[in-house]
């Protein structure tokens, strides 16, 4: 594996402390403390407009907060945006994107980076090319996409982007990784199969992971903790403790029962969640507009 | 042997042929001039053609024809009308494209709302100039073998200029193109990108203007990236094959057009469309551009 034998901080990857954000005159959420700790796998739920995605573009520094503090990798935020790895919320790529997968995934090694990426073809040049190439080779490996790395992105299945996606995203070594939403346009086989992907390389690499997740369901084996935000507020725990009845139940102010199903798996009846499922990105956009 | 340009002949001999078209200075000035204006438009045009931008640079190439028909009512040079309304429209397109985080549809229809005032503008301009204007073709079609030296040396500037541009924001221009997100979250300044490329496009549109005029720019800017873009999807080779499809296509056309009646531009056009054509038949052929495969199946299923 790539990079197990590099070398982490031991400090919190992500820490907010009474955090606020207002949007628009509007207060998303208020008073949230929240840890990811170095190596941890924590899943950050709410209903849809409960601010999940707001959260993470405070914790990329695009994103201000009106009150509290927020500290990434031990530094504010947007300091620290090379040690980060970001998989943002999205449907796909254009079927007519002519660009490999594996050159989707070198942007993320070196895509921030001006100039062309040319080097004599000899001494320090030339090995510092090949220690490129055997990085995108690595990610590549890492994530099992082998077999269509060399295909045009816009053919690649919708699983098979989210594999590549994430190979770009870890192929930097970031310390922490941010996922919006990576589930959420994937039949479920591959929501499964994604998350066990997500656990295995946050175990191998140790690089500390926030997915944002609608559903518990996928992640449950390998949770560490969840955070739940809603009504503006935020609770934080192992799942156990989280996703029960009472919490959740003065978490939203209102009668909310959590039923578990015989296979393990979590139903949350009664959460007030609005019918829309793809309007989270317009939401915030216009929220940013006004 | 001396060749007459009233009376040219084409021989068998492709050498004596050849030598014959550059005998003449505006000949030479006019392979020049094409060369350099379908390496540079080859470049932009494949950035543009990645970017999802060919309505953009549609609305610039037609604000080329207003900028020349204000220019010719000035008394000015028509380049100078070329560069002075494509920069202009390149800015406000960057100001009103993608002023914030928009669905494509908005955009277009913001641009598109632009392009028919631009239009109607050049009508304006080329309605007040009245009935002296008697060269409304090469307003809308170019004019490639009257370029004189002066322009070659401005082309070749401007060209190299953006050309520059364009190498040392490769790889973060590539990133915000394909992926604004991503690239935003890791500190690249898409939106600057955005607006820097935009101006460079609109340098690209009207230096090719003055090769075949506003209304053929896309045989230059648009179809050598797309067919090459058809061809592979690796970065390095299909930039290669762009630049070789742009400068090849302007030069043989240049040449036929030489030899026939007929107009440059449209020579240029049809053997670039020619040449789309072709490739994405060969493409639809050898079944390049598969259908989607279906996911694999993951190894550890979950019951539905």
């Amino acid at each position: 594996m790539a990079a197990t034998e590099h070398e982490r901080r031991s400090g919190p990857a992500l820490e907010l402390d009474g955090a606020a954000v207002r949007l628009g005159g509007r207060t998303v959420w208020s008073d949230v403390s929240m840890r990811v700790g170095p190596g941890e796998f924590v899943a950050l739920l709410g209903a849809n407009g409960s601010g999940k995605s707001t959260l993470l573009k405070v914790a990329l520094g695009t994103l201000a907060l009106s009150a509290g503090r927020a500290s990434v990798l031990g530094r504010a935020p947007g300091e620290a945006s090379r040690s980060i790895g970001y998989l943002p919320q999205r449907r796909a790529f254009d079927a007519g994107t002519r660009l490999r997968g594996r050159d989707i995934v070198r942007l993320g090694l070196d895509g921030d980076r001006w100039g062309l990426p040319v080097r004599a073809p000899w001494g320090r040049g030339a090995a510092r090319g090949r220690a490129a190439a055997l990085r995108v080779e690595a990610a590549i490996a890492m994530v099992g996409a082998d077999g269509y790395a060399e295909r045009s992105i816009g053919e690649c299945s919708g699983g098979e982007q989210q594999r590549l996606l994430i190979a770009q995203a870890l192929v930097g070594r970031p310390e922490l990784f941010l996922l919006d939403e990576p589930l959420d346009s994937l039949d479920l086989p591959n929501q499964a199969a994604v998350a066990a992907l997500v656990a295995e390389l946050c175990r191998s690499t140790g690089v500390a992971v926030l997915l944002v997740a609608h559903d518990v369901n996928p992640l449950l084996p390998y949770l560490d903790r969840v955070v739940y935000l809603a009504r503006g507020r935020a609770v934080e725990g192992p799942v156990e403790q989280v996703i029960t009845s009472e919490t959740l139940t003065a978490l939203y102010g209102l009668p909310v029962e959590v039923l578990k199903a015989s296979d393990g798996r979590l139903v949350v009846v009664g959460q007030p969640e609005p019918p829309a499922h793809h309007h989270d990105r317009h939401d915030h956009s216009h929220a940013h507009v006004g | 042997m001396s060749a007459d340009p009233a009376n040219p002949r084409l021989g068998w001999n492709v050498l004596r042929d050849v030598g014959e078209l550059v005998e003449y200075h505006f000949m030479v000035n006019a392979l020049l001039a094409g060369a350099i204006v379908a390496v540079m438009s080859a470049a932009v045009g494949w950035v543009m053609v990645l970017r999802r931008q060919t309505f953009a640079g549609h609305t610039l190439s037609m604000m080329a024809f207003p900028g020349a028909s204000a220019a010719t009512l000035a008394g000015l040079p028509v380049a100078w009308g070329y560069f002075a309304f494509c920069g202009a429209g390149a800015l406000i397109i960057g100001r009103v494209g993608g002023s914030e985080r928009r669905t494509w549809s908005e955009e277009s229809a913001s641009i598109g709302t632009f392009q028919a005032v631009a239009l109607a503008a050049g009508f304006l301009f080329v309605s007040l100039y009245g009935g002296v204007l008697g060269d409304l073709d090469s307003l809308l079609f170019g004019d490639v073998l009257g370029i004189s030296d002066g322009q070659v040396l401005v082309l070749a500037s401007v060209a190299a200029a953006s050309l520059a541009v364009l190498v040392v924001l490769a790889r973060p221009l590539l990133f915000a193109s394909v992926d604004p997100d991503v690239a935003g979250a890791r500190g690249v300044p898409v939106r600057a990108l955005s607006v820097v490329f935009l101006a460079v496009l609109g340098l690209a549109v009207a230096a090719t203007s003055q090769i075949t005029g506003p209304l053929l720019v896309f045989a230059l800017l648009l179809m050598p990236a797309a067919s090459a873009q058809t061809i592979t999807a690796r970065p390095i080779p299909s930039l290669a094959l762009t630049l070789l499809f742009g400068v090849g296509v302007t030069w043989l056309g240049l040449g036929i057009s030489y030899f026939s009646v007929y107009p440059a531009g449209f020579f240029i056009a049809t053997i670039s469309f020619a040449g789309y054509v072709l490739v994405r038949a060969g493409a639809a052929l050898l079944g390049v551009r598969r259908a989607r495969p279906a996911d694999p199946m993951p190894v550890d299923g979950v019951i539905a």
